[in-house]
């Protein structure tokens, strides 16, 4: 292709505001009128809501809560292990943006989040940590700008080694109340940090399992394949809610009296299956966008079935769907929501029980627009996220 | 070919499982002994609940996440309320600890089957007790600890003094309690037509109301009296002179285990006689050394064995006393005067005030 000389724009078209507005704003009377009409109604919304959230509205309920609105009943004294988890995950991320996102300027400001978070009224011992975070990330990213080559394994081994991690952090080993890290019942684990722990083992469990499924489905063995599809499909036609009511309160029926399967456990579980077949249907309908030509090349270069799969079909199939996968993983972190009706107390399931505390009562609006904000900044990074993986990829442009 | 297919499908499959089953999360299932001799063992409606508490060495207690004075959860974490401290009484009961009882926040909904299916030891949770649920659900109400009543909240301004001035009108009610029945019965017995406005829990319902999306809301007079303590301006809010129910609510346990519904009832017995005898957990053992009645030393353990008889220790309710306190103290801890929530002892005194408690005698 060769290049053009941009056109410059004839002298008389001089853009300014004035001739901007006036053109795309006041372009007719009725233009004129939306125009009014539209700006008035964001005015009255933006004026009543910044009157209720600076004026009317009574933080203190979130002040005073934010240690079980993020961690639930979890022992305070060992809460430290939850922000040495944080930090390594900080590292990491740092690491990551150091190696593959050198360019980006967005990336090292992310890791001033922390630090800016510190700035609000929070007490010493979590602004101590939050500026740790702040310097865990620096470092990583500064260590991943200077020796990128050498790291990007070890880096990719840690990714695959943080959630363990962070569950065995999260959990401790010590059976006695003196030991080393001792451990915290799941019945402790709560807010936040609940719900991001069902969101991430949803995500990560469902995924093989969906991608195992799409594939199952498309099998030529019968067995195979109708067991998929019935699975698929059961699982696909009653809601997640009654999921979770059998697990939590079905399954107690059918084991033993002294057999007790852990409640977040059996939450994890029903999310990540729920979940899985969702993401099967969304994985083969990327399996059938990849053109019958592909399959028979492959076949030509002389790889098998299972080769074909994994470097040929697989590779183009999940990147042509990574809007979709992502839309579900949104929905997989928001649907860990509903857990606090069958009594979990994830963010939702806290934020309620805040709102029953007797020196708090009526302060729904102040609570709900806290946890609102809290979803919508981890779905909008997720989404942002995922265009940045997709800009990268190249989705939708090759 | 295809065999290295499935192959590395199932090695993806099993190092899958491998690493569920290597989560911590899985370690915590308790390993299954293969015979319960307790539950053998003992007379007749002797079953296994306190063999298994004591060996799990906690008790599970489904409790009110929600509601003010009852069961909530306070700033720093802990469980709080009327109801969560029967649960700690009974596990002081049991254990000598009040702290060896976990809280499992339970909705309105799922109260039952969860109660049923042994996912809780006893329901604790400002339950009416009725003849339908003390049959067909399967469990026993032990005792009443909370005579409370249903009542009505109409705007002042409404003009409504009685609940035939709500005809036509719209009433915000929380769905699957005892409450949405009760006012269906009410107003059909009155000839009154209404539309319910249902929600699912007592946040929504009375956030409805507060909005004026309803001309009234119904609940018991104990939520009623919290809630209107917290409306912008409360004296613009009258409860209607009606009592539209018996609402005797109390702690729940399971059909088909007497040893444990004895405990569970004679756990609520000992705080009311505690507070009939004058006995705090201030001066427990000053009265337990210097007591000459003899039910006060039956009640303590220092005579007779009726902890024994109750499958306990006999220093039970000495433990409850102490640790807990009797039910003057736990009432005040949580409904007192002292506190945003406070509702007049009323039929909640001891039968010597005038109230409706009453213990049989620890003989």
């Amino acid at each position: 292709m060769t290049a053009m000389k941009p056109t410059l724009p004839p002298l008389t078209e001089r853009s300014n505001v004035l001739r901007w507005l006036r053109r795309n704003l006041f372009g007719s009377w009725m233009d004129a009128l939306l125009t009014i009409l539209g700006a008035l109604i964001v005015y009255w919304v933006v004026k009543g809501f910044l009157t209720w959230a600076l004026v009317t509205a009574d933080w203190r309920v979130v002040a005073a809560n934010m240690r079980l609105l993020m961690i639930g009943q979890y022992p305070i004294a060992q809460a430290y292990r939850l922000w040495i988890g944080l930090a390594f995950l900080m590292f990491l991320s740092g690491n990551s943006l150091g190696i593959w996102a050198r360019q980006s300027r967005f990336g090292p400001v992310l890791l001033l989040a922390p630090a800016l978070l510190a700035l609000l009224p929070f007490g010493a011992e979590p602004r101590k940590w939050l500026i740790i975070l702040t310097v865990t990330g620096l470092a990583g990213w500064g260590l991943g700008l200077l020796r990128p080559e050498v790291l990007k394994r070890s880096v990719i081994a840690g990714w695959v080694i943080s959630l363990p991690i962070f569950i065995l952090l999260t959990r401790g080993f010590s059976e006695s109340a003196s030991g080393f890290m001792p451990a915290v019942q799941t019945n402790l684990w709560g807010g936040l940090l609940l719900t991001f722990l069902l969101t991430v083992v949803g995500i990560l469990f469902s995924f093989p399992i969906g991608v195992l499924l799409a594939l199952g489905r498309r099998s030529e063995l019968p067995v195979i394949r109708l067991a998929s599809v019935g699975y698929i499909e059961l699982v696909r036609g009653v809601p997640l809610i009654t999921i979770l009511f059998m697990a939590q309160l079905m399954l107690p029926l059918f084991l033993p009296p002294n057999v007790t399967i852990d409640r977040v456990l059996r939450a994890m579980v029903g999310i990540t299956l729920f979940s899985a077949a969702y993401l099967a249907e969304n994985v083969r309908g990327g399996l059938q966008a990849i053109p019958k030509g592909q399959f028979e090349a492959a076949h030509a270069l002389g790889l098998n079935g299972a080769q074909t799969m994994i470097f040929i079909i697989l590779p183009q199939a999940l990147r042509l769907i990574i809007p979709i996968l992502v839309g579900q993983f949104i929905a997989v972190f928001k649907d860990t929501a509903l857990v606090a009706i069958v009594g979990l107390l994830d963010l939702v399931g806290i934020a309620r029980t805040v709102l029953a505390q007797p020196e708090f009562l009526g302060r729904q609006r102040e609570v709900y627009a806290f946890i609102s904000l809290i979803y919508w900044l981890l779905s909008y990074g997720m989404s942002y996220l995922s265009q940045q993986l997709e800009e990268r990829l190249g989705v939708g442009k090759r | 070919m295809r065999k290295t297919f499935w192959l590395v499908s199932l090695l993806v499959v099993v190092s899958l499982v491998l690493a569920a089953c290597g989560s911590p999360a899985a370690t915590e299932e308790a390993a299954a002994p293969a015979a319960e001799p307790e539950a053998a063992a003992g007379p007749a409606g002797f079953g296994s609940t306190l063999a298994t508490v004591k060996e799990r060495g906690s008790l599970i207690c489904g409790a009110n996440s929600q509601v003010p004075g009852f069961g909530f959860v306070d700033a720093d974490g802990n469980f709080s309320g009327i109801d969560v401290d029967y649960c700690r009484a009974l596990a002081a009961a049991i254990f000598g600890d009040a702290a060896k009882v976990e809280f499992r926040p339970v909705t309105a909904a799922e109260r039952f089957t969860a109660l049923q299916s042994g996912e809780i030891d006893v329901l604790s949770r400002n339950t009416t007790w009725s003849l339908a649920r003390d049959t067909e659900l399967g469990g026993n109400f032990t005792s009443t600890t909370f005579y409370d009543g249903q009542g009505m909240m109409v705007p002042v301004d409404s003009g409504i003094t009685s609940l035939e001035g709500l005809e036509g009108g719209t009433i915000c009610v929380q769905t699957g309690t005892t409450t949405e029945l009760n006012l269906a019965d009410v107003m059909a017995s009155l000839g009154i037509s209404y539309t319910p406005a249902v929600f699912e829990d007592a946040d929504s319902t009375f956030g409805a109301y507060a909005e004026s999306r309803c001309d009234a809301v119904t609940t018991d007079k104990s939520g009623l009296v919290s809630r209107r303590a917290v409306l912008a301006d409360p004296a613009a809010h009258v409860i209607l002179d009606v009592t539209m129910s018996k609402e005797p609510l109390g702690p729940m346990v399971r059909h088909g285990d007497d040893q444990w519904f004895d405990i569970a009832q004679w756990t609520v017995f000992a705080m009311i006689a505690a507070e009939e005898y004058g006995i705090t957990s201030a001066n427990v053992d000053e009265v337990k050394s210097s007591a000459t009645n003899p039910e006060i030393l039956r009640l303590l353990g220092v005579e007779g064995d009726m902890g024994l008889k109750l499958g306990l220790s006999n220093d039970w309710a000495y433990n409850i006393i102490k640790l807990v306190g009797n039910y003057e103290e736990v009432y005040n801890r949580s409904l007192g005067p002292d506190t945003p929530t406070y509702i007049p002892r009323g039929l909640n005194s001891l039968y010597t005030d005038g109230g409706l408690l009453y213990a049989p005698p620890v003989r």
